[in-house]
């Protein structure tokens, strides 16, 4: 179904772009070899060139370069053996150098894309149109102080990669479809956290809407800073349905830069951005053109690991797993590399059923990651064999499941120390049954006279008089025999 | 190219420069001379020419990622107009 | 000066190689050495050429330097006096690049340049005056008042400029203040100074000395350099200033020449060129008679001297003069109160950044940066700063055709001698061309020297530049020698007559 917004005039369309800046993991900034850790004592992660004291010059910070080039092969996209760091100008009290060191007509990673996996178990592509290191800036704190706002940089100068799509998404569930691909491949590949709370990626949304049929794009707006997936959502919808009302109400929307405010559900102009910016990039002379050639791009290649959609296609194929199944199974590579643990001499898509509905729903109740999950891969495969093997059935397995999750115990003691064997021996089972039947004579009556609905029923209660154990297809097999004589 | 007031004073914003109303008129004229002058270059045939940037003939060396620098806060704001709980203080900026 | 103990002449007469041997014999010490300039230097305080004296850290490099030389540790500067450019950031000592919005600021670092020269055992008397944030050609902008020039025209009492913007380092040499000073040359900064005040000034190649620690005017263009009184003074100064620096991007990774070695004396066979742009018509007929005798001084000692088309000279001012602007208006956004400095407060951040910055920099130095900020702009920034740049990679160009003909070039360094303090120039582009033969050098990133060659009519020094390739130094200082030996340049400064020097 296609997003639409309906309007008083008509039905509108949305278009979107993302800009994310994705904090590279290094252990030192871009230009300086100041540290990037998180959560120090304000400036004391500062060095006098991140502070811009005079005569201080950059000096760039090789595995940022490697961060970069590693994430942009594993968009699938256009190395550039030559690129240009160009300086931003503009005056911020964060921005110590009074110009942001960035990439400007030549990043290094050119065009790309982005494959999303929808909910529906459909995919889209979504073009990447650029990705460019840049500096960030440091941090201003407004309320600390009545008058006053304090500057603290020890962020300044952390590298950063910009991540630019194209205007290629339509509907607010792709924006957020996007953010969680491209943050699963960052995390997979290892050049970001892809933490939004803590801010190491964050996310600019530019927004147009078009009556439905029209093909120029409209004027957009950008939304500034928004950080969390669920967020970039409603701030699409809330963006989208102000342009609506403004484009209906005659007016033009014009071309800004907004905030959202999640409390309110609304977006509202920036007020520090209401000068016209002119930015003047031009080539930083204080360094020289960034090359590389193919073998150091080579390297990196082969320094990747196996990316999510790869992976994806492989699950279908050896596994046999739905698309669907697939992408949520590859969504990070403990999930997958969990899974393939499990699934390894074993059928695919049980293990696939066990890790997505069992294992997952577990571990997200108890607040526990694939990492750290109380159940190892090894032991939820030796539950899958009890099963396959009749040992215990399919109900029986999920309480020992619950019980391997709540002590972390291995599956064949659980099952021994209580007991919980299934039940296979024909005499035993034919001695409940019997009882069964003795016991609700009417009912077998029923079933005897064509009530074979009631069957289930019977099973249900030699179930309960074996505690469970019973092998159910054994049950059912007698059960046929006894009350319609086949 | 002559320049008016108007334009003196939206670059004087961009570069944080304040110019007080009445030398407006005379930087005009003076900054519309320099830039008069510097039009004689577009005499030059400049066609398949790369601009440069740069005049070493260098490649751009890479620095080792390790942390070689920071942790020295007091020398950091040791110059600072004002200071306040290790941080820089500049008028409360409002958003 | 009357001499009251037994030491040698004047000690403040020596050039910088006498004395480098005077010390290592134990003629003298570094402390009488010091104390000989830093007594001259009290004396001088009508030239202005310094803004901040350091006796105290003087004369205590000076005890350690009588140390290093006790123990036979010294560097090849050990006990030197020098003059340090206040564009250089020294550790400790206020360092203003001449201009209010520095005032009062004390790096808490070293530039590589300074750090080179201290390892090398050389003693700061002081940070000599400029034109604010090197931005002129006379030393009238620094906001530490003008520097003045020791000479003074024959019979005329008029205080004259030293040039700029290294012209406290070029008063201080000439007057004998120092034995040496660093300079950093943008468009010119070190070899027009070094020509109004009749010493030698290297702007070596691009990339040679690092900029680390030096306040940056136009990143693509600015370079430390040596002034002193003799050429082999100034390989010597070079060579300890000279390397590589990682932290110094565009600092080239080549081994530093023993420039002293180079100096052979012997040019038989080498390659002159006269730049014919830079004989255009208005050429004082005095340069160009000067400029005749210097390539005849080369051709005697066996060079030979061709003349050569440089073509696109002619643009180079206009060029500089957008690529120097858009750049120092980016490298001074950081000027804006918050972190060191001058502030001004405001009731906005803006505000503070608006009166910060206009109460900071002086006028020369505002309206580079609105030429700056305008070149960069949206809708100018092909017209002005991209077309700038092509047009100096024509000119790089030309210097690379020149190159293939000749090893080395022969050029006027300024168009006229030192002018008055008080001729006023109001027209910015007249003040410019003072630049007009040694900013094409500056674009194209080459070493260029400047040698005091003869006299004005007026008694006034002028000089004459040679240009080298991209890192031949060597070549440079080398026919430098040569011409120095043949001009025998021995003329005086007024200022030391005037203060009782024979
Ligand atoms: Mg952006
Ligand atoms: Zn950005």
């Amino acid at each position: 179904m296609t997003y639409r917004i309906q309007g008083e005039t008509g039905s509108w369309e949305v278009v979107i772009g993302l800009e994310v800046h994705a904090q590279v993991i290094s252990a030192s900034k871009l230009f300086s070899g100041a540290s990037t850790t998180f959560g120090a004592e304000p400036n004391t992660q500062v060095s006098l060139v991140d502070a811009a004291l005079p005569g201080m010059l950059p000096v760039i910070n090789g595995v940022c370069v490697e961060q970069a080039v590693r994430t942009g092969l594993a968009l699938r996209a256009k190395i550039n053996h030559r690129s240009i760091f160009a300086r931003k100008n503009y005056f911020y009290a964060d921005l110590p150098q009074g110009y942001q060191i960035s990439q400007y007509e030549q990043p290094i990673v050119g065009e790309g894309k982005l494959v999303l996996d929808m909910p529906d178990g459909s995919s889209r592509t979504v073009g990447i149109e650029r990705l460019h290191l840049e500096q960030d800036a440091g941090k201003s704190m407004h309320d600390q102080h009545p008058t006053r706002s304090l500057i603290d940089l020890n962020r300044a100068g952390v590298a950063l990669m910009e991540i630019v799509s194209r205007p290629d998404m339509r509907e607010p569930e792709e924006a957020g479809a996007y953010l969680r691909k491209l943050r699963s491949i960052l995390r997979y590949i290892g050049t970001c956290d892809g933490n939004m709370e803590e801010g190491s990626m964050r996310c600019d949304v530019n927004v147009s809407v078009r009556p439905e049929g029209e093909t120029e794009l409209r004027t957009r707006c950008e939304v500034k800073n928004v950080n969390s997936v669920r967020f970039v959502m409603q701030a699409i919808e809330a963006e989208a349905s102000r342009q609506v009302q403004v484009w209906e109400s005659g007016a033009e929307v014009k071309q800004e830069t907004r905030l959202f405010d999640p409390s309110k559900g609304e977006t509202r102009s920036m007020r520090s951005k209401e000068h016209a910016h002119d930015y003047r990039y031009f080539p930083d002379p204080d360094l020289l053109p960034l090359e590389f050639d193919e073998d150091f791009v080579d390297r990196v290649r082969q320094s990747l690991p196996e990316l999510p959609d790869d992976k994806k296609e492989r699950f279908i194929t050896d596994y046999g797993l739905t698309p669907y199944d697939a992408s949520v199974l590859v969504v990070d590579r403990e999930s997958a590399d969990y899974f393939e643990a499990v699934a390894q001499g074993r059928d695919g898509k049980t293990a696939a059923n066990w890790v997505i509905n069992n294992l997952f729903g577990a571990l997200a109740k108890a607040g526990h990651s694939v990492a750290d999950s109380p159940v190892s891969a090894a032991a939820l495969g030796k539950l899958l064999d009890l099963m396959a093997s009749d040992v215990i059935n399919g109900r029986i397995a999920k309480d020992v499941f619950d019980v391997m999750i709540g002590t972390g115990g291995d599956p064949e003691a659980i099952v021994e120390e209580r007991g919980l064997r299934q039940v296979t021996d024909t005499g035993a089972i034919e001695a409940a049954i019997d009882a069964v039947i003795a016991a609700n004579p009417g009912k077998a009556d029923e079933v005897r006279g064509g009530k074979e609905k009631l069957l289930g029923w019977f099973v249900g209660q030699v179930m309960k008089a074996t505690g469970g154990k019973a092998n159910p297809g054994l049950v059912n097999d007698i059960l046929k025999s006894r009350l319609l004589g086949g | 190219m002559a320049l008016d007031k108007t334009t003196v004073a939206n670059i004087a914003f961009l570069a944080r420069l304040d110019v007080p109303q009445d030398q407006q008129e005379a930087l005009a004229g003076e900054l519309s001379g320099i830039l008069t002058w510097i039009e004689q270059l577009g005499e030059v045939d400049t066609q398949d020419v790369a601009p440069m940037t740069c005049v070493a003939d260098l490649a751009l060396a890479w620095r080792e990622d390790v942390i070689t620098d920071g942790g020295y806060p007091a020398r950091v704001l040791a110059n600072a107009p004002e200071q306040l709980d290790g941080c820089y203080v500049v008028p409360k900026v409002v958003e | 000066m009357e001499s009251t103990s037994s030491l040698p002449a004047d000690l403040t007469d020596l050039t910088l190689v006498q004395a480098r041997s005077g010390l290592e014999q134990g003629t003298f010490s570094p402390t009488e050495l010091v104390q000989a300039h830093l007594d001259r230097l009290e004396k001088a305080d009508a030239l202005n050429a310094f803004i901040t004296k350091t006796p105290d850290l003087a004369l205590a490099q000076a005890e350690r330097a009588e140390k290093r030389l006790r123990d036979r540790t010294h560097g090849p500067l050990e006990g030197i006096p020098l003059g340090i450019k206040d564009l250089f950031c020294t550790e400790g000592v206020e360092t203003t690049a001449a201009s209010r919005i520095l005032k009062g600021f004390i790096p808490p670092y070293e530039s590589t340049v300074t750090d080179k020269l201290f390892q090398a055992g050389a003693v700061m008397l002081g940070k000599t005056n400029l034109d604010e944030f090197a931005m002129g050609s006379s030393n009238k902008t620094s906001a530490a008042g003008p520097c003045l020039n020791p000479w003074r025209r024959a019979g005329d009492d008029e205080a004259l400029v030293p040039g700029g913007s290294s012209g406290g380092s070029a008063s201080a040499v000439s007057a004998r203040l120092v034995l040496g000073a660093t300079g950093t040359d943008t468009g010119g900064s070190i070899r027009q100074p070094a020509a109004f005040c009749g010493i030698v000034g290297l702007k070596p190649t691009y990339g040679r000395c690092s900029r680390w620690g030096i306040v940056a005017f136009a990143s693509s263009l600015d370079q430390a350099g040596p002034m002193t009184r003799t050429v082999h003074d100034a390989a010597v100064m070079l060579r300890a200033m000279a390397g590589h620096d990682p932290r110094d991007s565009t600092s080239a990774p080549v081994e530093v020449p023993n420039y002293e070695a180079a100096l052979t004396g012997d040019i038989r066979g080498l390659r002159v060129g006269l730049p014919r742009e830079y004989r255009p018509d208005g050429l004082d007929p005095e340069m160009a008679a000067l400029w005749d005798k210097g390539a005849q001084m080369l051709r005697d000692a066996g060079a030979e001297v061709v003349e050569v088309s440089l073509p696109h000279t002619r643009y180079a001012l206009a060029t500089y003069y957008i690529v120097a602007p858009a750049e120092a208006s980016s490298n001074l956004a950081r000027y804006d109160g918050v972190r060191y400095g001058l502030r001004v407060e405001g009731a906005s951040l803006d505000e503070m950044y608006c009166k910060t910055r206009a109460a900071g920099f002086g006028s020369e130095v505002r309206r580079r940066i609105l030429i700056g900020t305008y070149a960069l702009s949206a809708g100018y920034y092909d017209a002005y700063y991209l077309k700038a740049q092509r047009v100096r990679a024509r000119i790089a160009d030309d210097f690379r055709q020149a190159f293939r003909d000749v090893d080395v070039l022969l050029t006027p360094t300024t168009p006229t001698a030192a002018f008055g303090l008080n001729e006023t120039i109001d027209d910015p582009i007249t003040m410019y061309l003072n630049d007009v033969f040694t900013v094409p050098t500056s674009l194209a990133g080459l070493p260029g020297l400047s040698i005091p060659v003869g006299l004005s009519s007026k008694g006034l020094p002028i000089g004459l530049q040679l240009i080298g390739r991209h890192f031949d130094e060597e070549t440079v200082l080398n026919a430098g020698l040569v011409l120095e030996r043949a001009a025998a340049f021995t003329h005086r400064p007024a200022f030391l007559t005037d203060t009782g020097e024979a």
